[in-house]
Formats: structure tokens, C-alpha cells, sequence
């Protein structure tokens, strides 16, 4: 290679770092603007939106009108719990299915393996008219019980999908020397559900963040003040506030730590999960 | 596959419909149901006795000819197309660029650029929008102060209607660039390395390896990209009603099919709700949705494969 070369070799290398960085802070600078902003006074978020807070600017009046007049500490148990709940249905039903789908040749296992996929590129959303009357018929309005249930509907699908194709790959000898040993098909389930855990891991991540962030179920199944789950909160919170800017950018703040903690812990199974669906 | 356990072959064992039960019955029960149910719905109208009667297609005929429909009907469609082509022209080049950067090897501190630029992707879409709007905002400057140092002109960029639905597009691709970032990266990764290094080899410059070489070894990327952008902008609603509520101003300029639906559905200002209208709405993005994932599938897909048999 001539100087040449090696030279236009390294500035695509710096120019390639620039663009990535240039991009991350495009990404990230609305949200932190957001975040240093709503610990500073009023007339400091409009002279220097880009001064961080500091003794003289720190001011927490946005958060202290959040406390006083929105309910988040309940918004975020209702969120909790609905995506607590709708995981845990998604566990339960999703790995009894896929390991039934998985471990045993049944007429029809073809058919119901299509028949659970089908719900994968459909969104729920769809069959709202339907699914309101339902709720209602089951005396479920306005319930997160509601809530918890259209989310395991809709996150079942890609749940069965994944892991009967992971359960594919366990070993048989394992399963049959337990059958050997006396053991009840129930107690052989329960005995590989370790043995999934990177692609459980993958799934539940992957099913979390879509529940918690949904504003279209929250609105229209569950949307009374007692059981508002964080995104409607936030909504309808800075819907009505939405010229006191030191409120809005503390319920903004608010609202976006949670996922963006949980982000920071899950980030490595939400991302592994991304990618290993596409590569298959 | 494998057999079941000797001695259960007779009659269909309870074990197996015991572990099946519980999905089968919340996912036919909470999804097939209800989306089947809409679908008959949006056949019926309300009649008088407070029932409703079968009338066959002639919601949909409503739907896009009635004046009193389809002019918003036509103008959500057209909406909605223009929100998917900018995320197909914009969202999804820039997710490759920035996946065949963090592919290559001699770029430093990988995971942490493609796990700072995915950030957004999770946030809720409702923080997004007031974000974004926050940062429009002439009140704040924000905009206005960057926008002048690259020498545009700032304007109310979600008040106009000839901007607001560009602008929400926009919005839409910061938040979402990472997921086709990912999927591209994924893909590019999985090539092998000895096929890169031939083509160097023989001569050929980054630019030819990336055309000639990768792309065509990550096309099956392209689909599934293309087939969840299409999903995901025909279905989209919380950044709309986020910023410009369910009335999709200025004048109905970012009115999309699933804000429709809604307003159709529920009622606004004057107009009641119509749940048979409504499911005919959820009705015709049903249908838009499946003839997406049929192309995906018998188009795209197949074309593939049947490439790869002649090679």
C-alpha cells in the first residue's frame, strides 16, 4: 500500500467515527435538553436552555407540581403492574405452549403452530371495536385486568414462535432419562425451563418495553384516574399543563427515567433479541 | 419432531391440553375473536331497534364514496403513504448507514454508539412527541437557533399543513432509526469475513463490496425491514394524537388511517361514535396490512429463494 492509500484509509476511518458521533448526539440531545432543563427555574429555560443546572438556575418547582397535581406515583403501580402481569401470562402460557408444540407430535400440531403465528404481523389494534365489547360483555372495563390480557393476547404469538424453536434444540436424552426416572411430563416442563432462560430472557425484554409505552389500549380499556398507566398519565397530564414548561419537562423527566433505567439493565437482552430474530 | 411417550397414543393425552389450553384460549379468546368479530361488524350498520342489520359491502362503498366519508378516508390513506414512503426513503438508508459503520471492524466503542443511538426506540411515543414538540416550539428557540446555523429558515413547523405531517414523519424515523439499525447490523455481521476479503483481493473498493457483496447477501434484511416499517406506519397513532390530537391538524394535514378509526369510531367534537363505521375502518387497514405481509411473503421472499436455487 502507498502513503496514499493508507492515508484516505484512515480518513474514511475518522470520518466514519465522526458520523457515528455526530449521530449518538443528534439521538440523545432532545432527551437530555429535556432531562437538565427540568430542574432549572423558569426564565433559565428559556435564556440558557443549554446551561446545565447549577446553583444558581436549580430550581425543582417542575417536579413539586407533578407531585402536587398527577397521581404518577399511582401511574407507574398501574403500569407495573400491567406489564408484570401480562409477562407473567406470557411466561406461563407461552412456554406450556411452545413446550407442548415442541416436545409432542399430536394431529394438528402443524395447524396450531400456524394458528398461533398468524398473530404475529397482525396488530391487535385492529379488532378494537370488537375487543371494547368484549371487555364490557366480561364486566372487565376499566380494568387493568383488561389491560393485562390484550397484552398477553397480543405478545403470545412471537412468544410461542421463539421459544418452540428454542425448546427444539434441547436435548432429547435429557428429557427421556428423566422419563426413565418416573418423572410426570409436568415435572419434565418444569425441569427445561432453566435450560431456556437466554431465550425467555429475549422474549419477556422484547414483550416489556411495547406494554409499557402503549397509549392506545390504556385510552380507550382502562382510562379513569385510578387506573391512568404512565404513558395515558403523562398524556393527559401534559395535555393540560401544557404551558407551565416547568411541569412538562418534569413529568417528561419522570416519565422517561423508568424505561430509560430499565434500558440501561436490559439493553444487552433487548438488543441480542433484535438481532438473533433477524439472523435466524 | 419427536414421538409422544409410549403408552399416551391412544386417546389425545390431557397433559398436551393442559399446556396448550391457556395460550390457545387467551390468544383466540383476546386476538382471533376479536379481529374476526370486527371484521363481520364492519358488514352490519346500527338499525333502528337499537340492533344492527346486515348490509353487506356497503360500508365500505360509504367508506369511499360517501362525501361525508371519503374525503377524510382518501386524504388518511394518502397521509399515510406519504408517513410510509419518508420512513422507507429516509428511516431505512440511514439505519444501514449506521449499521454498516458499526459492522466494520475498525470502528472503536461499537456497542456503546449502537446502544446510545437506540435510546430513543424506547421511550414511549407520547414523550417523543412532546419532546419534539417542545423542541419546535417558537417559544424555546431551539430549533430555531440550530436550524439558523445550518441556514434554514424557522417556521411553525407542526402548524402549517403543508410541513406537519413531513415534520411528524421525521420525528417518527429519530425515534424508530434504530430498529432497522439493528436489523441491518445483525445481518452484515453474519457475513463471513473470507467473502469480504476475496472480494479485496481481487481489487474491489469498499464501495463495490458494499453493493455488489453485501447488499445483496443482506436483501432478506430488506424485506423484514420493509414488511415492519409497513406494519408499523399502517397501524401508527400515539405520535399523532400525541401532538396534534385525534383531529390530526392543521385541517386534517396529519390525519392517518388508525386516527381515523379512532375518531370514527369513538366520535369527535359533533360527529357520534360509529362502532360499524369504525370497524369498517380497522376493516380496510386489516386488508392493507395483509396484502403487505402477502407481498413480504409470496413477493419478496419467494423471489429470494428461488434466486438462490440458480445460483
Amino acid at each position: 500500500m502507498n502513503d496514499f492509500t493508507v492515508f484516505s484509509r484512515r480518513m474514511q476511518i475518522v470520518v466514519m467515527h465522526l458520523v457515528l458521533l455526530a449521530y449518538t448526539v443528534f439521538a440523545l440531545f432532545p432527551v437530555i435538553l429535556v432531562v437538565i432543563n427540568s430542574m432549572k427555574a423558569r426564565n433559565a429555560i428559556f435564556r440558557t436552555p443549554y446551561a446545565l443546572p447549577n446553583p444558581d438556575n436549580f430550581d425543582l418547582v417542575g417536579y413539586e407540581t407533578v407531585f402536587e397535581r398527577a397521581g404518577f406515583p399511582s401511574y407507574f403501580l398501574n403500569s407495573l403492574i400491567v406489564t408484570v402481569g401480562a409477562l407473567a401470562l406470557i411466561f406461563i402460557a407461552g412456554t406450556m405452549a411452545a413446550y407442548a408444540l415442541s416436545e409432542y407430535k399430536f394431529p394438528g400440531n402443524t395447524a396450531l403452530g400456524l394458528y398461533m403465528a398468524l398473530g404475529i404481523m397482525v396488530p391487535i389494534r385492529l379488532g378494537t371495536v370488537s375487543l371494547l365489547q368484549l371487555i364490557v360483555n366480561l364486566k372487565l372495563a376499566d380494568t387493568l385486568t383488561a389491560l393485562i390480557l390484550i397484552y398477553a393476547a397480543s405478545g403470545l404469538p412471537l412468544a410461542v414462535f421463539v421459544l418452540s424453536q428454542f425448546m427444539r434444540q434441547i436435548p432429547r436424552d435429557l428429557k427421556d432419562a428423566a422419563r426413565v426416572d418416573g418423572a410426570s411430563e409436568y415435572r419434565i416442563y418444569a425441569l427445561i425451563l432453566p435450560l431456556i432462560r437466554p431465550a425467555l430472557g429475549t422474549v419477556m425484554v422484547f414483550n416489556m418495553i411495547p406494554i409499557w409505552n402503549d397509549l392506545w389500549f390504556p385510552l380507550i380499556v382502562a382510562p379513569s384516574e385510578q387506573n391512568k398507566t404512565v404513558t395515558l398519565g403523562a398524556q393527559t397530564f401534559l395535555g393540560q399543563f401544557v404551558n407551565d414548561w416547568n411541569a412538562v419537562l418534569a413529568s417528561l423527566t419522570l416519565a422517561a427515567l423508568p424505561v430509560i433505567i430499565l434500558y440501561i439493565i436490559f439493553s444487552r437482552q433487548l438488543i441480542r433479541g433484535l438481532t438473533a430474530g433477524a439472523v435466524k | 419432531m419427536n414421538e409422544m411417550p409410549a403408552g399416551s397414543r391412544r386417546k389425545f393425552p390431557i397433559h398436551i391440553i393442559v399446556f396448550l389450553a391457556p395460550a390457545v384460549i387467551i390468544y383466540t379468546l383476546f386476538m382471533i375473536w376479536p379481529l374476526l368479530d370486527s371484521l363481520r361488524l364492519s358488514l352490519y350498520a346500527p338499525s333502528p331497534d337499537g340492533g344492527v342489520t346486515f348490509v353487506g359491502f356497503q360500508n365500505y362503498a360509504t367508506l369511499f364514496n360517501d362525501p361525508n366519508y371519503s374525503e377524510r378516508f382518501w386524504g388518511a390513506l394518502r397521509n399515510n403513504v406519504v408517513f410510509f414512503i419518508i420512513h422507507m426513503a429516509v428511516q431505512n438508508p440511514v439505519g444501514l448507514l449506521l449499521a454498516s459503520f458499526l459492522a466494520s471492524r475498525v470502528t472503536r466503542f461499537r456497542t456503546v454508539f449502537r446502544t446510545l443511538i437506540f435510546t430513543p426506540t424506547v421511550l414511549s411515543v407520547v414523550l417523543v412527541g412532546f419532546i419534539w414538540r417542545l423542541i419546535l416550539s417558537p417559544l424555546w428557540g431551539i430549533s430555531e437557533g440550530i436550524l439558523a446555523v445550518i441556514g434554514i429558515e424557522n417556521q411553525p413547523w407542526l402548524g402549517l399543513p403543508e410541513t406537519a405531517l413531513p415534520t411528524l414523519s421525521l420525528v417518527s424515523v429519530w425515534q424508530y432509526v434504530g430498529i432497522p439499525m439493528m436489523l441491518f447490523l445483525a445481518a452484515l455481521i453474519a457475513i463471513p469475513d473470507e467473502i469480504i476479503e476475496a472480494a479485496q483481493v481481487d481489487g474491489a473498493t469498499g464501495w463495490n463490496v458494499f453493493w455488489r457483496i453485501k447488499l445483496p447477501l443482506i436483501l432478506p434484511t430488506v424485506g423484514i425491514v420493509g414488511v415492519l416499517t409497513f406494519v408499523g406506519n399502517f397501524n401508527a397513532f400515539d405520535l399523532i394524537y400525541t401532538t396534534q390530537t385525534a383531529l390530526a391538524g392543521p385541517n386534517f394535514a396529519t390525519d392517518l388511517l388508525a386516527t381515523l378509526f379512532y375518531r370514527t369510531f369513538f366520535g369527535f367534537q359533533l360527529q357520534l361514535g360509529n362502532p360499524t363505521m369504525g370497524a369498517t375502518v380497522a376493516g380496510v387497514m386489516f386488508a392493507i396490512i395483509l396484502a403487505g405481509v402477502l407481498v413480504y411473503l409470496f413477493g419478496w421472499q419467494r423471489r429470494l429463494l428461488r434466486n438462490e436455487v440458480q445460483l
